[in-house]
């Protein structure tokens, strides 16, 4: 009854509807701009580009921060020029577009079901990329690129299972998705063992690697592929988001509203899995950047709705952050990146299982 | 399926159901059921549960397909209607929607809006002005800046038919807006949807559970069990003791709502039946056949079939867990 007694006087009325951002209107164009959100990703970018740079000085041969931003562009000595251009650079290029990817299809995951445990690596969609390249690797020890084949097709053909078997009635619902990627996850962990035991033992130590997620070794090849891949998807993306919104409020609102539900969350699971299983083509299955970087983008953005490109950014961070400490803690020996990675996420897992389990939802 | 090949040359109502056959996973709730809304009133769907008027509005709102026949708006088949142009005619406010976490009124409300937004058109003087009419008209203009999740379920309610307001639509389709309201807010939100109506012509289609609350508000009663229409018209021609038995298996006495002077539905009970011994009230305003008061096996059996169309509308269950479910943290 708080609002019926209250009849609404001219007084009452705020003059401005209380919307945040900016709204900017010409004759053929009207937005509302959120300047928070942009700079957060400026902040982010900033923060992944001075990780990053930090990362290429250190190593078995240091070289100064100063020398390496001098190196990129282009004016450094001849020694710095082949580790920082050969070396690092690519790998920390490569962390980067990785963590943007998962970031990105890990928050079209998390939104598309309403629940923050979707993300690609935990419903088992890294988990089936890593089938298909330990079958390459030890069934037909194909070379590097044969493998990021089959880890896409791993990936694509695990979320097909993954959603074939989620659908009931009416449409795939979250928890159902989030139970059956779970199982599907275990089972395609299952085959990658089976593959290993009986796998060459060279072959075990190249798949192991590879299963952790390792950027160890990129090259500029990795950064090509990758970075056009993200040059397709994320336009996509970000053209989805108002489809992504829209289904956040039900699939029914979304369709009152003029959304046409079926083909929006079709193409919206195709972005998604692309993104994720390139990712994983490249760097490996790293575990979590996907998992954690959307609900810390929604945190820092604090709008409502999916925030996709923020989540980019957030897990570009993390990846390149976790890289950096994975090849420091233990130094000189390093550490895969998928390590530090899950150090990062399992905790936050678990919290937010306790969290859920109180609220009684999953 | 061609429904426009049947369609009559004088096409005087907007939306109407033509000879449907509506399910899910290939359970038939409703078979061959043909309805026609009528334009600028108030048309109340009711039924006990799992009787397919969900399953009806939702046909009605192109949210299901039908197997058989289908749903015509403005002389169009409604599938054969773009999804976005369909929005721009017709809103819609379904059983459960999500308010995602720390959504505003304000921001919920502008989504309101979709339908008649493009790339680069996202924000207009109209789309401003039509969700603050939407917020005034709802009375939660001062609620604008409140994230949705805080507030009363009453509140919430109005905010979403806010939403659906700010579509602007002549066709309004609600379904069961007043479930899980006090009877305050179900009277409030009621209120609403007859000031929508009077205010600006609009067509509204709402399914209630509440029959006295129907009868007060409609000026079109639809009453449905089986999945099958059982009458149709006016509240008084309708709600007789005769056909809430019909339609509801339950014994009751029909009088006159002392201050709507519409049908009012008093229930007997068991307690109270004839056949329990009870007395039975005599005075009722409309004399029907019910009259000789005998509660016969028939409700059993009723009670039954209830319980089988409570498998077949098992998806709508599925739906309700999986909303909460699906927001952990808006409760």
């Amino acid at each position: 009854m708080t609002v019926l007694e209250r009849p609404p006087t001219a007084d009452s009325r705020p003059d401005q509807l209380p919307l945040r951002g900016w709204v900017v209107r010409s004759r053929r164009v009207s937005m509302r701009l959120d300047p928070r959100r942009f700079v957060v990703c400026v902040l982010l970018a900033a923060a992944t580009v001075a990780v990053g740079c930090w990362s290429i000085s250190v190593g078995d041969f240091p070289i100064p921060i100063s020398d390496v931003i001098a190196t990129v562009f282009g004016s450094g000595s001849e020694d710095a020029e082949f580790i920082v251009r050969t070396l690092r650079l690519p790998r920390a290029i490569t962390g980067a577009l990785v963590g943007l990817a998962f970031g990105i299809s890990g928050a079209i995951f998390q939104s598309l079901a309403r629940n923050p445990l979707a993300s690609p690596d935990i419903i088992g969609f890294n988990s089936g990329a890593a089938v298909g390249a330990v079958f390459v690797i030890v069934i037909l020890g194909g070379s590097s690129s044969q493998v990021a084949f089959g880890a896409v097709s791993g990936g694509v053909l695990t979320a097909l299972l993954v959603f074939g078997l989620a659908i009931k009635g009416r449409g795939v619902q979250a928890y159902r998705l989030v139970l059956v990627g779970i199982g599907i996850g275990f089972a395609a962990t299952a085959v990658v063992d089976y593959l290993i035991t009986r796998a060459e033992i060279f072959d075990v130590q190249r798949a192991a690697v590879w299963l952790t997620g390792s950027l160890n070794g990129r090259s500029w090849d990795d950064v090509r592929t990758v970075g056009l891949a993200l040059l397709v998807l994320t336009p996509l993306a970000v053209l989805m988001q108002r489809w992504l919104d829209r289904l956040e409020l039900s699939d029914d609102v979304a369709a009152g509203l003029g959304v046409p539900v079926g083909r929006a969350k079709l193409a919206l699971v195709l972005v998604g899995v692309a993104l994720a299983a390139l990712a994983v083509a490249a760097a490996g299955p790293i575990g979590f950047v996907a998992f954690v970087a959307g609900p810390i983008a929604r945190r820092l953005v604090d709008t409502p709705g999916a925030a996709l490109i923020p989540a980019g950014f957030t897990g570009a961070l993390v990846t390149v952050a976790a890289d950096l400490a994975a090849r420091r803690v233990l130094a000189p020996t390093e550490l895969p990146v998928g390590i530090l990675t899950a150090v990062i996420g399992a905790p936050y897992l678990l919290w937010l299982l306790s969290r859920q389990g109180r609220t009684g939802a999953l | 399926m061609d429904a426009n090949s049947t369609a009559p040359p004088v096409q005087t109502n907007r939306l109407r159901a033509d000879g449907v056959r509506l399910g899910y996973d290939g359970r038939t709730v409703v078979d061959d059921l043909s309805f026609e809304v009528p334009d600028g009133r108030i048309t109340a769907i009711i039924g006990p549960n799992a009787c397919g008027k969900s399953t009806l509005l939702r046909a009605l709102a192109r949210l299901l397909r039908p197997d058989r026949g289908g749903v015509v708006l403005d002389g169009e088949n409604i599938h054969r209607l773009p999804t976005k142009e369909v929005a721009r005619r017709l809103g819609l406010l379904p059983q459960s929607p999500i308010s995602p976490e720390g959504i505003l009124v304000v921001d919920l409300v502008s989504r309101g809006r979709t339908p008649h937004q493009r790339l680069f058109q996202q924000w207009s003087d109209g789309d401003e002005a039509a969700v603050r009419e939407a917020l005034e008209a709802t009375h939660t203009i001062d609620l604008a800046d409140r994230p949705v999740d805080q507030l009363s379920g009453g509140q919430r309610q109005r905010v979403w038919i806010a939403m659906a307001i700010a579509q602007q639509t002549d066709l309004l389709l609600l379904d069961e807006p007043t479930t899980f309201l006090d009877i305050a807010h179900q009277v409030d939100v009621l209120d609403l949807v007859d000031q929508l109506n009077s205010d600006r012509g609009r067509t509204v289609v709402v399914v209630l559970h509440d029959l006295n609350l129907a009868c007060r508000y409609a000026h079109h009663l639809v009453a449905m069990r089986d999945g099958a229409i059982v009458a149709s018209g006016r509240p008084e021609e309708v709600i007789t003791e005769h056909s809430v038995r019909e339609v509801f298996g339950m014994d009751c006495v029909v009088t006159t709502d002392p201050v709507s002077h519409t049908p009012l539905v008093v229930p007997i009970g068991a307690r109270r039946s004839p056949a329990a011994g009870g007395d039975r009230p005599g005075s009722s305003s409309v004399p029907t056949s019910a009259d000789d008061g005998r509660v016969n096996h028939d409700d059993g059996d009723l009670v039954d079939g209830d319980l089988v169309d409570g498998d077949l509308v098992d998806g709508d269950v599925d739906d309700t867990t999986d909303d909460t479910a699906a927001a952990p943290v808006a409760e």
